[in-house]
């Protein structure tokens, strides 16, 4: 086989993913919108065309590559062919030479008022206790259009909420039947688990037979939630219990944050995209009183030693080769679910905020003489998986979970806000030693690609006993949903890959199945990594920009940024790990470590609930993969 | 027996010679042969009445006497007469007899083939005349039709191919395959001006065209046979009476289009017409007319059958492709159109039965013959199927042009117990009503157009003075709000909306200004929704508030329903007078709510009747009346008015 190093693999366009093609010939086109001529190009809708010219249409529906089915009605439009005018959709009526087109006529707006407030008639407004309030393309709309009154009364649908599980609340009298969330599951992320269910005024998006989500193969990943435009699915908040902890004197309250949080909460407040905020989320932390404020990127670091290592034994052993990475919960549950042939190659570490958890509960508590009981670890993660990851029996004892609660980007800024703390007038603060120590190599595990390119760093350095120069893993840094490249440690070279959002996953794992030989390979669920994970802000406008790949790629610059500035950029150089393997851990891949940082996975199926032949579910008889055969940490009393 | 495949046009001819002589018969021509042919109608009207019954029954006769071997009893799709089904068809004489009931088997055989009678009680009497007919070309409901696309249903088995071949059938594939080419045959259909018959019109020629000039393969053929409308049965009726025309132009559309596949997508409550289908598919493969190299040819051809589960709006094309792809059965924007991207994304041919059984018609008889029948826009003939306050409620085909009047009156025999004609809803839950004074209009596609109705699949429902027109437009936006796939805003949510207006006024709690929010919806729902469902579903409403508006407002206003339909609005008086006390209304009363002092006559108790009219029934001096509920009084109504929940429909009619 020829070699190459570091030659960026193709770009693998499929249909509903979030790129451009950039070799994609553009063709202008001049059409007549409101009476102004303006250009566009060949093959866009008459919404996009109109947005380029800086004419605004309202839309619900519409996800740009995603989602253009032109169900909500809102976009409406009249075009006018020989002398008739008719009223189409812009989203999906395409932009041709010459059309004509009004945006904003009576008609236009009679219509379009018309159809919002027949959503609205099915919608509970409940504005000013829900958690979308101000932050709800809904609610937009129907201002911008001047609602006042709903002309359309009748039968409204209460469908109970379902939030029996641990990571995200569908509520369907909030939901307008938009399916930007069947879209992006079925056609970004290929889980296929919302469709249409039931027909006319009865219809709802829904899991199959409506079932909770936690009953079905949902990976939790969240985007789902990003990409609703009201509140109909939201994350399971635990803001309360947050704050019930705080308050609780006898408990001692840890946080960490993960990586890309330091890059996104700034957004939050008003920053603009990609600004790191650092010094500030650890003030305000400290400020709603969390004992210690810690970085998930130190167990990040963490991560790295042990991933590191465990290839290197892989590479030495030759056996379960691709070793996958496990630092995406997401991830790992969609390989439970639709991949367990997959499970053995999965890295068996934790990830980061679970081991930062099981040593806060350990080391930490030893060290300042602690009751692990009393300590209550909170996670700010940009993410929904991790909530139902925190939830899992493996992750943690008898006695106490690894980590107790999880809140999301968005639960976080609600807390500042709720605690009435000026974000902007916060001063720069550092986070508390020692695990709040990180190198760069922690932080740009919060974008894809980074967790390889911190592995690789130090797995060259262990096999080589040299540095490797950084500048070389700029390649594996774009964002096309699938990168390859080979790299070469001391006395071999390995190939590796990269994909994100589990759509690009499933062409890399088919590939694999088919024979293809890989080393190493992370798998981020969202599309963008972490930076785009289910519990970034979200804006509620028509732009959608939180989705976009753009605007991903702007908050993965920052973590980058964040890289370059440290002076420590390899985990393995960071003192505070070098502190925690001499004092407690002994070396990478130690007992302890295996005990405390690695865990196991259960193949569940794609129907998790049914027990399916030979692939059994978590229901009947847990059939468990890389379980380590003595774990002291897991008796059940 | 390894049946040789058919190879030639020669091939087809010896077929024909074969069985000819006996099709001669049927059409009214001696054959020579000495052979009496009975024809059973085994569509579906006829079979649900015991058609199949009485075939067995006269199989048994016909042995019994030892007439098998110069009697035939043949199948036969369905005559279009299904209000005086089981029909039977005895050759020669052509001797038409109605209502035939598997106990008639006998004194058929005996009298008719035996002794050579006619039995003159299983005979039609024309009500018009008073007099019996045993002709069927004298019926007058046969006398005013043209009958083309039907002409082979009720002459031929459609379970066997080699009658279909006998009746020219498959001549028109082998002389496209072997001597046409694409542009000549869409030159061809074009020149004869037929318009697609699921509804909308459009030019199937141009439709071929358009599918013929992508430049992609492969290409599907797709048959629409997802025939939902209530009371409409066209479409089933040609699959059951002659299903290898169907066969035959999709095999000739293949050929034009460059498709070697096609679909039939039919509902699965449609067994008769599913088993037909598949008969004839199979006797097709096995004549080598669907299969591989067709007449010697490089071109492939074969069908496969999808079952639809009954969705309506898989009626609509691209929601119907979903559905054969195996996805929710949805509507999708357009463009692309399905000749651009259909099924799997390829260029995709798709035409509704009637359409397709146009086809060989148009190639058999020549463009012209074709063109000459029907008004300046819409050319050929087209199938109604006439049901509700009609006499012959069945299926008929008249030159389009004909007019409401001939099709109802002449064809139809009138309005049954000499009510009043009030109007007539075409098209379906997607057309509308038409009213009295247009009963003169030639109908094609634009006239009915313009008359706020439309041709639709060709349903035609007659309704007289005892229908409200309230409550039939509250019928139909229950049947598409049903049956909305509730995908877009308007159809999901503003039918709903509609619906829910219309059982306000239908319960008596309307208000004026729910006639302006009426019909204003119903214009937004037309203009905004995806796809045709929804952008027709307001039709009924809108049809009748342009004719029928006083009966909107007499719900409204007076809380009246002048037809006396709407149960809400209704009240049942016992008649002291007339009264003898026998109390059978009492008795029969379901809700006790008539009950008598002693010494007095029966009352009906208002709070506790459920207006079942059971008591009006049974009153033996029709001393029970329904009127309308006084003006001075407040009409009852519960609580949760307006907020009804789907399948109350029923209830809130009256029965009689």
């Amino acid at each position: 086989m020829e070699r190459q190093e570091f030659s960026p693999g193709p770009i693998v366009k499929k249909k509903g993913q979030l790129y451009d093609n950039p070799e994609k010939k553009v063709e202008k086109i001049n059409l007549i919108i409101d009476g102004k001529k303006v250009a566009a190009e060949k093959g866009m809708c008459i919404l996009e065309a109109a947005h380029m010219n800086g004419i605004e249409i309202p839309s619900l529906c519409y996800l740009r590559h995603i989602n253009e089915i032109g169900s909500c009605r809102v976009c409406l439009v009249e075009v006018e062919i020989k002398g008739v005018k008719t009223l189409q959709a812009s989203c999906v009526y395409p932009a041709t030479e010459g059309l004509v087109v009004y945006t904003s006529s009576p008609r236009v707006r009679r219509v379009r008022k018309t159809m919002v407030e027949l959503l609205l008639s099915d919608h509970h407004r409940e504005c000013t206790t829900c958690v979308r309030n101000l932050n709800c393309e809904l609610q937009n709309i129907a201002d911008n259009l001047g609602i006042r009154n709903i002309k359309y009364t009748g039968e409204m649908k209460t469908i109970p909420i379902q939030n029996q599980n641990s990571f995200i609340i569908r509520d369907y009298n909030k939901c307008i039947k938009c399916r930007r969330c069947e879209a992006i599951c079925s056609k970004v992320q290929e889980v296929n688990v919302y469709s249409g269910i039931n027909r006319g005024y009865d219809t709802v998006i829904a899991p199959a037979f409506m079932q909770d989500l936690s009953q079905v193969a949902c990976i939790t990943c969240g985007q789902c939630v990003i990409a609703c435009p009201t509140a109909s699915l939201t994350e399971k908040e635990c803001l309360e219990s947050v704050w019930e902890a705080l308050e609780d004197q006898d408990k001692y309250v840890v946080v960490q944050t993960a990586p890309s949080i330091q890059v996104t909460i700034g957004e939050m407040f008003g920053y603009p995209v990609g600004t790191v905020v650092t010094g500030k989320l650890v003030a305000a932390l400290r400020q709603l009183g969390f004992k210690k404020v810690f970085a998930t990127d130190f167990s990040a670091d963490l991560t790295i030693m042990e991933e590191a290592s465990e290839l290197l034994e892989r590479l030495k052993n030759r056996n379960k080769l691709p070793l996958l990475s496990s630092c995406c919960p997401a991830w790992v549950k969609f390989a439970e679910h639709f991949y367990p042939e997959f499970l053995e190659n999965l890295s068996t570490c934790k990830s980061p905020h679970e081991m930062f958890g099981a040593l806060t509960k350990t080391y930490f508590a030893e060290k300042e003489g602690l009751d692990p009981g009393k300590i209550i670890v909170v996670a700010i993660m940009p993410c929904t998986a991790k909530k139902f990851e925190a939830s899992r029996p493996e992750m943690g004892t008898a006695n106490f979970k690894d980590v107790d609660w999880v809140l999301t980007t968005r639960e976080l800024a609600r807390m500042i806000r709720q605690a009435g703390i000026n974000f902007h007038d916060l001063p720069d603060e550092d986070y508390d030693t020692p695990m709040g120590i990180a190198s760069g190599a922690g932080s740009i595990f919060g974008s894809t690609g980074g967790v390889i390119e911190a592995a690789v760093r130090t797995a060259y350095y262990f096999s080589s006993g040299q540095e490797m120069d950084l500048l070389d893993y700029e390649e594996l840094r774009g964002f096309s949903g699938l990168k390859e490249a080979w790299v070469k440690l001391k006395d071999q070279t390995i190939k590796i890959a990269i994909a994100h959002g589990t759509g690009n996953a499933r062409v890399f794992l088919d590939r694999l199945k088919a024979g293809e030989q890989f080393d190493y390979v992370e798998i981020m669920a969202c599309p963008g990594g972490c930076v785009g994970g289910g519990g970034q802000p979200i804006f509620g406008t028509r732009e959608h920009k939180e989705i976009s790949l753009d605007y991903r790629h702007n908050r993965a610059d920052a973590l980058n940024r964040i890289d370059y500035s440290k002076e420590l950029r390899r985990a393995h150089e960071n003192p505070a790990i070098k502190k925690i393997y001499s004092e407690f851990l002994k070396h990478p891949l130690s007992d302890k470590s295996k005990n405390l940082l690695h865990t196991y996975y259960t193949p569940r199926g794609k129907l998790p609930e049914l027990n399916q032949g030979d692939i059994k579910g978590h229901v009947a008889g847990q059939v468990k993969v890389n379980m380590p055969p003595q774990d002291d940490r897991l008796i059940y009393q | 027996m390894n049946i040789l495949k058919i190879r030639s046009i020669e091939d087809l001819k010896a077929i024909k010679t074969k069985y000819h002589p006996l099709i001669k018969q049927r059409l009214g021509h001696s054959n020579g042969l000495g052979l009496t042919q009975i024809l059973v109608c085994s569509g579906t009207a006829c079979s649900s009445s015991a058609s199949q019954a009485l075939l067995l029954e006269l199989e048994k006769e016909i042995k019994l006497r030892g007439l098998e071997n110069n009697v035939r009893l043949i199948k036969t799709g369905c005559f279009g007469f299904c209000q005086h089904g089981p029909i039977v068809v005895v050759h020669p004489g052509e001797i038409f007899y109605c209502r035939v009931k598997p106990e008639d088997a006998k004194l058929l055989v005996e009298a008719h083939l035996v002794n050579g009678k006619i039995i003159e009680k299983l005979l039609y009497r024309e009500e018009r005349t008073g007099a019996k007919t045993s002709q069927i070309a004298e019926l007058d409901f046969f006398k005013f039709q043209k009958r083309i696309v039907l002409s082979n249903c009720g002459v031929i088995n459609p379970e066997d191919i080699r009658e279909y071949i006998a009746r020219d059938g498959y001549f028109a594939l082998a002389e496209v395959i072997l001597n046409q080419n694409q542009e000549q045959i869409i030159d061809i259909i074009k020149k004869s001006g037929l318009r697609g018959r699921g509804g909308a019109g459009f030019p199937v020629g141009k439709k071929w065209e358009l599918t013929a000039m992508q430049d992609v393969t492969p290409k599907y053929v797709v048959c629409n046979a997802d025939e939902g409308d209530p009371g409409a049965f066209m479409d089933r009726s040609i699959l059951e009476g002659d299903p290898h025309s169907v066969l035959e132009a999709m095999a000739i559309a293949g050929y034009c289009i460059g498709a070697n596949k096609g679909y039939i997508y039919i509902r699965a409550e449609y067994p008769i017409a599913v088993n037909r289908l598949e008969t004839a598919i199979k006797q097709a493969q096995k004549y080598g007319l669907l299969g591989e190299n067709l007449f010697n040819s490089i071109f492939n051809f074969d069908i496969k059958l999808r079952l639809g589960a009954g969705a309506f709006v898989c009626g609509e094309e691209t929601a119907l492709l979903h559905s054969i792809m195996g996805q929710r059965g949805e509507p999708r924007p357009r463009p692309p159109y399905p000749a651009q991207e259909g099924l799997w994304g390829k260029p995709t041919l798709i035409n509704n039965v009637e359409t397709y059984a146009n086809i060989p018609v148009i190639f058999r008889k020549g463009w012209e013959w074709y063109y000459g029948h029907g008004t300046a826009t819409s050319k050929g003939s087209k199938v109604f199927s006439l049901a509700g306050k009609i006499k012959n409620t069945g299926l008929i085909e008249v030159p389009m042009g004909t007019t409401l009047r001939t099709i109802i009156f002449d064809i139809g025999g009138g309005i049954p117990g000499n009510k009043k004609f009030k109007a007539v809803q075409t098209g379906g839950p997607s057309g509308g009503c038409i009213p009295e004074k247009y009963l003169d209009l030639p109908i094609d596609y634009e006239s009915l157009k313009e008359t706020g109705s439309m041709m639709g699949s060709g349903g035609m429902i007659v309704m007289n003075d005892d229908d409200c027109m309230v409550d039939i437009a509250r019928f139909y936006l229950e049947f598409t709000q049903d049956e909305s796939c509730g995908r877009c805003t308007p159809c999901r949510v503003g039918t709903k909306r509609l619906l829910e207006i219309l059982k306000r006024i239908t319960a008596g709690n309307g208000e004026m200004e729910d006639l302006e929010i009426l019909e204003e919806l119903s214009y937004d729902i037309r203009d905004a929704s995806l796809c045709g469902l929804g952008q027709t579903a307001p039709n009924p409403i809108i049809s009748t508030l342009r004719y029928f508006k006083d009966e909107y407002i007499a719900h409204i206003r007076d809380k009246t329903c002048p037809a006396g339909v709407c149960k809400n609005l209704l009240e049942f008086v016992i008649n002291e007078e007339q009264c003898i006390a026998c109390g059978l209304c009492a008795k029969v009363c379901p809700a006790g709510a008539i009950t008598r002092d002693p010494k007095q006559t029966y009352r009906i108790n208002p709070e506790k009747c459920v207006k079942c009219a059971a008591c009006m029934a049974k009153c033996p001096k029709q001393a029970i009346s329904k009127g309308t509920v006084r003006p001075n009084k407040e009409v009852i109504t519960d609580g949760a008015t307006g907020i009804f929940t789907g399948s109350d429909s029923q209830e809130e009619r009256a029965t009689l």
